[in-house]
Parts: structure tokens; C-alpha cells; sequence
């Protein structure tokens, strides 16, 4: 198969050589895989809009370090919890400089007052730009923020401190989350003064690695690297993000050199993209997880000796062969493995259909029950086709005597049905937000969740306490412990049947260097080079 | 001709209201909330459903949300996309013309072969090439665009190198929409190199656009010019004397092209339903593939508004093709007179 460097393109297939002088430099051509709803991460929520905005264009206090879900300093330098975690104090960096754009040219460098527009944007309701872009901070309400931030003070130009209603430790990853990312006061200031407030979301201004140089909807969004990022220029020119929505026609842009790297590949692409000596193809855990959950509040499903016989009474090495393709691992914990306090010492339920049996006729179940599997109508990045997954459980229920009835609806219907619990057993899943174990435990096990996130609608007190507990210490390793202690109750509970971890994909040019892929399921363009 | 026209034109009022009913209608009668969608796995809490439900106005009864959008819709205000917050006239606008070009640009494909080989496969009629092009046209009527257009990236693009894959342009040019016509833009940047590309990147997208069309035109310019060829006036053509090739083109295609004009104007509609596929596959930025993904993500304004502008462009366009029937054919106009 012909295959071409990227600079090609433009003599192949545009006819001529360009002449300008801007893409002589280094450009980065990224297929993604849909339009981002635009630009303000915090008005959004999804990762499409976030590789488009927060990802290239903006920066948080703190930052994941690349390619990990560890927590680094980003706009803050370093950052300070009182004793009894109420209060978190950022010292900020100085020197940070905002995008200058065709709008806008900044008077002054990044301080308090950017962080405190950009908090109380979402949090205060009389905001004058609370109600700008039609805001609803989906983001920002989901993750509890209203509830958890009591106040947001500034201290001096470069320090600002959080006041919580009631300790977090999960906090300071929430504040690397996209929508916290810092948005220009300076900038908001102006456009409102000079009556053009929308301006604001429109033609966006931050401090990220690159600025926004021109979006043609549906088409094409183009970057400039920000000559004066405060860690330093990035090592691209120009970032390109060709909106190709089709997986298939993203491989043959990716084969033609059109594009140097491409989300979402077909997995029917995956061993022909590793045949191909011009394509790496890079993969790594998902952080996410795919399960079964038991309606704890509907018969039999009360009885933990009925969840865990049908945790023995499902072949999982079956499942992640026919469904998963062998792209993903089998889950044990709720949490995926790499995660912080993942607790490998977990044994798993052995798949055994006889004990399974015997359990259920312990139970006063001898000749089973009937009951449902609810399989979702969508392909997620957890599990890649729930229909054929329930079908599989369904024979396996049906071995153990248990008459299952596979239940599906639209999406949206499926997502509003199961959290009002109509299912008896549902498949989803999770992928996390900011790596942080509460981000799985609590939003999906928690008591608080139970008539929510929480489809097993399980809330056992022994389990909930722990994670209250390790909500209350900034202690890593307290808080390390009592999350392992947690998956151990949650087990033996097995409000669950844990499914898998899926395996990402990612196909790169071999031209791309130091490409990391993001396990928050990103794709971040700082630090990539080109070798040309 | 002016009753003609007004009657035409009275017709559109009942298909507005129908389209209108049509899309507020179905969009709510398939499962699905815009906002559960919006919110996934993560869910929301029962409050804050309340709220935004209320202020995207869906909280009000059917009878009640309908009213507001026509008398919207009368003042010329389409509502703003659930998802994207902007108003739904702006981000058609932006679409449209991209969609417009490739759609023109499929059916003057479509025209430029389909015409000639439809005559020439009536004139040769039994011949090898009239059964040839028959046979290929109807192969080209039934394939799914789809995969038809992959198998022209995998050739043209991957294969040969001859086609950029998909885009309007090399992203290697940063062009500013003026008209949103990127032919007309790559030219106005005064860069060869620019309209040049533009060109390229316009030929798979119209080759599969315009593969139906194309099939359809040629089967209905061929039938027609046989059933005209055989008419008492072509005879008497022919036994003046004239050449075979004046008789042909000029005494025989102008009513032979009747009813290909019909099929032209109804073509209109099929290529705005194959610019949905065609503008996916390619990753052509208009108002095709907008249009399905407000269906996905249950964006009503967007879907009630997009569908309402198509309906309205496919209405204008086929009042233009009755308009030309009319000149073409006196017999037409002068009956409804």
C-alpha cells in the first residue's frame, strides 16, 4: 500500500506546494472524531469538546501529569489543607501569560481574580456571566461543586483559597477536571463592557500550549502554538483537528498521511493496523469499568448468597473473548488497576455453575427465578456491545436456572429507566473523571447514589462509612487503606458482577513522538513531536 | 401562468404546516430525553431535570410548545441548539452552502453523463452499449452509498493517491468563509494550489452523491427518447431529410427532457437524504450530517428547524422545475389556465 509523509499531501494531493510560510513549521494533523460543542469547557461535557478546548487551549490549577492520573501543579505552584480539610490555599504561578487575539490583547498576566471568575462563574447564580452561552455547568453541578464550595476568597494577587461546606479530599483532583479550567476575568471584563459578553465563549482566550487560530464547524479547527506558554513553547507549530466522523475513513486518512493520529479505531482495523509498518499502534487500560449490577432493593437480589452465586454463574474469560475481542481485561474490583488503591490481593468468584447452584437452592432458590438483564442500545468504551454481553449471561443464567428476559430501550430512556430502578439487573459502566478512587466508589456505590448513579441502589452502611471516612483525611495513605478495605466489602457484598477494564486503542504515524495516551480517554498535544 | 404560479405556490402552506406538525410531532414521540443524553452515565439530579426542562420550555404542554415554535418560526426565530446553545439559523447557514455545492456538483455529474448516454443508449437501442450502460445504471441505482464511497476512498484515495480521502480542502490552507463556497473561496485567496485542491477534494463526494441521480437520468432520458423517437413528427423530421444527428437533438430531446426534468427536481430530494451518508463518510461539513446528529442527541430545535429550512429548499426548488415544465411544455400551463 502507497504510503506518503504528511507534508505530501499538499504536493499530491493539493497540486502545488503551499507557500505560506506558516506550514513550512511543524503541523500536527489529529482526525478527531466529532465537533466540540465549543470552546468554554465548563459550559460542556464532552470529551470531544474538552480534546478541543480545556485539552489544547486551556490550563487548570493543577494538572494530570500527562499520560498518568497523578496530580501535578499546573496555574497553582503549590497548595496548602488546613487540619481539618475545610480549607484549600493555592499559591498561584506568576508570570502566565493569556493568549493575545484578533479580540483581545491582555493588559496584565494571570492572577486571583481569573480563578475567582472562573469559579464563581458556575457557583453564584447573580454572576453577571452566570446565565451567559445559556450556561447550566452540567460539569460543574454533577461533580457537586454548588454543594461543596462554601466560598472562594482571594488573598492576595497570586493566592486563592477554596472554603468547602465539608472535607473533600477528592478536591484537588476536581480541580484539574476540564471544567476548572481558568478562564480570562480581564477578557470577560471587556467583551461585557463593549456589550459583545458572548464574544467570550465564541473566541475563546486561555493560557494552554496553543490558541485557537480558526474553526470551520463540522470541519476543521486550527492552533497556534502560544509563543508564550509559561512551560515552555510547544514543540509542534500548528495543531490541526480534522473532524472525520467515520472510523473507517479516519484509518484511511491515517494510511494516505493525512492525518498523523486518530481516536476510536474500528476493531475490525485493529489487526491490519498492526501489520502496517508505517502505523504504531499504541494501547493501554482504559479507566473505566464495565458491569452487571443487582437491583439490592428488589427480590432476590436482598439476598448477597443470590448475587454471589450469580457472580460464580457467569463465564467471564468467555466474555472478554467473544465480546471484548481480547481488547480488555477481567475486572475484580470496581475500581480499574490503574487506579491508586486498587486492591489486587481481591480474590475473584471462581466461574463455578455447580456451587453457583447449590448457593442459589441454599437461598430458597433450588429451581431458580426469573428475571431480567437490562443491555444497553449503545456502544461504550466499556463494553462494546451490551446486546450480545446479555445474550451470553443469559445462557450462562439459563445453566444455574435462572430464566432471564433480555430488556432494552433508547438511551436516554435506558439511562432515566435504570436509575429509577424499574431493572432488576442492568448493564453500564463508568469511565472516571479524575482518577481518583471516590470517582468510582462513591458515585457508584455510595448511599448518597442510591437513587442515582448507584443502579445496584446499594447502600451498605460498614462500606459507606469507609469511604466517608477516606473522604474526610487528605492522608494518602489512610486513605489508601481504607479503600482497599472497601473493595474487600464490596465483594463479599456483590452488589456487582464486575465485567471488564477495556484496552484502548490508539493508532499514531510513526512520524509521532512522545505521544502518550491519556487515560481519561484525551488526547493531549503538548509535548507531541513531529520527526520530519 | 400567474394562477399557475399561484396555485403552486398556495400548496406550500399546507406542506409547511405538515412539516412542521411532522418533525415537532415524531422527534417527541421517540423515546429519549435531549438532557439525559447530555448528562450520560453520570445522571442528574431530579431538581435540576425540573429546572432545565423548564427553561428549554419542554415542561409545557405538547398543544402549548408547538404554538411558541410556529409563532417563533413566523418571526423568523428557529431557537437556539440544545447542545451548542447557538442559534439554529446561524449554524444551517454556515452548513448550507457546503451542502449546496456538493450537491450541485453531483447533479451537473449526474447531468453531463447520464443525458448522453441515455440518448445514445436510445439511438443505439439493442446495441451492446445500450445494454452495457442500462446494466451499469442499474447497478448504480441499487448500490448503498456507503459502501460505494468507501470503496472509491480505498481506490482513488488509499490505493492510487489521487484523491485526498475527505474535507473540503487540504487543511494545509486556511480559508476564511466569504461566500461558504469553497470553490468560490479557494479562488478568491488567489492561491492556484488552493482551488486546485478544492477541486480534487469535490470528486469522490460528487461521484457517490451523484451515482443515483446519474442511474435514474439515464434510464428516464432513454425511455423517454424512445417513446418521443417514435412519435408521427420524427418520422416526418426524418423524411424531410434531415441528418440523423438534427433530428435527434434538436426535434426530439426537447420533449424528451420533459419528464428528466421532473426527475430532476424530485432528484433534489434524494440527494439531501444521500448528502446525510455522503457528507459523513466524507467528512463534508453540512447540513446532512448536522441534521442526524441532532436526531442522535434528541436536539429539537435543531432537527425542527433543519428539517424545516430542507423541506423548504427541496419546495422552492421543485416549484422552479413545475415553473420550467410549464415553459418547456405550453400544453401543461395552458391546461391549468
Amino acid at each position: 500500500m502507497k504510503q506518503r509523509s504528511l507534508l505530501m499531501p499538499a504536493l499530491v494531493l493539493g497540486g502545488l506546494v503551499v507557500s505560506s510560510s506558516a506550514f513550512a513549521a511543524k503541523t500536527l494533523v489529529y482526525c478527531s472524531e466529532g465537533s466540540p460543542e465549543g470552546f468554554t469547557p465548563s459550559l460542556y461535557t464532552a470529551g470531544t469538546t474538552f480534546d478541543a478546548s480545556s485539552r489544547a487551549m486551556f490550563d487548570r490549577l493543577v494538572h494530570f501529569k500527562r499520560g498518568t492520573t497523578e496530580i501535578e501543579p499546573g496555574l497553582a505552584e503549590s497548595w496548602e489543607v488546613s487540619g481539618d480539610g475545610l480549607e484549600y490555599t493555592f499559591k498561584l504561578r506568576g508570570g502566565v501569560k493569556f493568549h493575545t487575539t484578533k479580540t483581545f490583547t491582555p493588559s496584565r498576566e494571570f492572577n486571583a481574580d481569573d480563578v475567582l471568575y472562573t469559579i464563581n462563574r458556575q457557583l453564584r447564580e447573580d454572576h453577571p456571566d452566570h446565565k451567559l452561552s445559556g450556561g447550566t455547568y452540567e460539569y460543574f453541578n454533577g461533580m457537586d461543586m454548588p454543594n461543596l464550595i462554601k466560598d472562594v476568597q482571594k488573598v492576595d494577587d497570586l493566592t486563592v483559597k477554596f472554603v468547602l461546606n465539608a472535607p473533600e479530599a477528592p478536591f484537588i483532583a476536581n480541580m484539574a477536571m476540564d471544567f476548572a479550567s481558568i478562564l480570562s476575568a480581564e477578557y470577560a471584563d471587556q467583551m461585557r463592557e463593549a456589550g459583545t459578553p458572548d464574544k467570550t465563549d465564541l473566541e475563546p482566550v486561555g493560557t494552554g500550549p496553543f490558541q485557537l487560530a480558526g474553526y470551520q464547524k463540522d470541519a476543521v479547527i486550527r492552533y497556534q502554538a502560544h509563543p508564550g506558554y509559561w512551560a515552555g513553547k510547544a514543540a509542534i507549530d500548528n495543531l490541526v483537528f480534522s473532524i472525520t466522523p467515520d472510523a473507517a475513513v479516519r484509518y484511511a486518512k491515517l494510511q494516505a498521511g493525512e492525518c498523523h493520529v486518530m481516536p476510536y479505531p474500528n476493531p475490525a482495523d485493529i489487526e491490519a493496523m498492526k501489520a502496517d509498518p508505517d502505523i504504531n499502534l499504541m494501547e493501554q487500560e482504559g479507566l473505566n469499568v464495565g458491569y452487571l449490577a443487582f437491583n439490592t432493593e428488589k427480590e432476590p437480589f436482598t439476598d448477597k448468597r443470590v448475587r454471589q452465586a450469580l457472580n460464580m454463574a457467569i463465564n467471564k474469560a468467555a466474555i472478554i473473548d467473544a465480546i471484548y475481542l481480547g481488547a480488555g481485561v477481567q475486572a475484580k474490583n470496581p475500581i480499574p488497576p490503574t487506579i491508586w488503591s486498587y486492591n489486587d490481593a481481591v480474590q475473584d468468584y471462581p466461574y463455578d455453575p455447580e456451587k453457583a447452584k447449590a448457593m442459589l437452592a441454599e437461598a430458597g432458590y433450588p429451581d431458580g427465578f426469573e428475571t431480567d438483564i437490562w443491555a444497553m442500545p449503545v456502544q461504550r468504551p466499556y463494553n462494546p456491545n451490551a446486546r450480545r454481553m446479555a445474550e451470553i449471561i443469559q445462557a450462562d443464567f439459563a445453566k444455574v436456572g435462572v430464566k432471564a428476559e433480555i430488556v432494552t430501550f433508547e438511551w436516554g430512556e435506558y439511562l432515566k429507566r435504570s436509575k429509577a430502578g424499574e431493572h432488576q439487573t442492568v448493564l453500564l459502566g463508568w469511565t472516571g473523571d479524575n482518577g481518583d478512587p471516590d470517582n468510582f466508589l462513591h458515585v457508584l456505590l455510595g448511599c448518597a447514589a442510591a437513587d442515582g448513579a448507584n443502579r445496584a441502589r446499594w447502600c451498605h452502611k460498614p462500606f459507606d462509612d469507609l469511604l466517608m471516612q477516606a473522604k474526610r483525611t487528605t492522608d494518602v495513605a489512610e486513605r489508601t487503606r481504607l479503600y482497599e478495605e472497601a473493595q474487600v466489602v464490596f465483594k463479599e457484598e456483590a452488589p456487582w458482577f464486575t465485567i471488564a477494564h477495556s484496552v484502548v486503542f490508539k493508532p499514531i504515524r510513526n512520524e509521532v513522538k512522545e505521544f502518550r495516551i491519556d487515560p481519561f480517554g484525551g488526547h493531549v498535544f503538548y509535548g507531541v513531536d513531529l520527526e520530519q | 401562468m400567474f394562477r399557475f404560479l399561484l396555485t403552486r405556490v398556495s400548496l406550500i402552506i399546507p406542506t409547511f404546516i405538515g412539516v412542521t406538525l411532522l418533525t415537532f410531532a415524531l422527534i417527541r414521540l421517540v423515546p429519549g430525553d435531549p438532557i439525559e443524553l447530555l448528562v450520560g452515565e453520570r445522571g442528574i439530579d431530579p431538581e435540576r431535570h425540573a429546572m432545565l426542562r423548564a427553561e428549554l420550555g419542554l415542561d409545557k404542554p405538547l398543544l402549548e410548545q408547538y404554538g411558541i415554535y410556529i409563532s417563533n418560526v413566523l418571526k423568523g426565530d428557529l431557537g437556539n441548539s440544545i447542545v451548542t446553545k447557538e442559534p439554529v439559523l446561524k449554524e444551517f447557514f454556515t452548513l448550507f452552502p457546503a451542502t449546496i455545492e456538493i450537491s450541485v456538483c453531483a447533479i451537473l455529474f449526474a447531468l453531463l453523463i447520464g443525458i448522453p448516454v441515455g440518448i445514445l443508449a436510445a439511438v443505439k437501442r439493442g446495441s451492446v452499449f445500450d445494454y452495457a450502460s442500462m446494466g451499469v445504471s442499474l447497478t448504480g441505482y441499487s448500490m448503498p452509498i456507503f459502501w460505494w464511497a468507501l470503496l472509491l476512498i480505498l481506490l482513488f484515495s488509499v490505493n492510487l493517491g489521487w484523491t485526498p480521502v475527505s474535507g473540503r480542502i487540504s487543511v494545509f490552507y486556511f480559508i476564511e468563509p466569504v461566500t461558504g463556497f469553497m470553490l468560490i473561496d479557494s479562488l478568491l485567496l488567489n492561491e492556484k494550489g488552493a482551488f486546485l485542491s478544492a477541486v480534487k477534494h469535490l470528486v469522490l463526494p460528487s461521484l457517490a452523491l451523484g451515482t443515483i441521480p446519474l442511474a435514474v437520468i439515464a434510464r428516464m432520458t432513454r425511455s423517454s427518447m424512445l417513446e418521443v423517437l417514435s412519435e408521427d413528427y420524427i418520422r416526418t423530421a426524418r423524411a424531410k431529410g434531415l441528418s440523423p444527428l438534427r433530428v435527434v437533438s434538436v426535434h426530439a430531446l426537447r420533449n424528451a427532457l420533459i419528464p428528466v426534468i421532473t426527475v430532476i427536481g424530485l432528484a433534489v430530494g434524494v440527494l439531501f437524504a444521500g448528502a446525510i451518508l455522503t457528507e459523513t463518510i466524507f467528512a463534508w461539513p453540512g447540513v446532512g450530517k448536522w441534521l442526524v446528529e441532532s436526531v442522535r442527541r434528541r436536539d429539537y430545535p435543531v432537527l425542527q428547524g433543519g428539517v424545516l429550512l430542507v423541506a423548504t429548499t427541496v419546495m422552492i426548488v421543485n416549484l422552479i422545475v413545475d415553473v420550467l415544465y410549464g415553459l418547456i411544455n405550453p400544453r401543461i400551463r395552458h391546461k391549468r389556465a
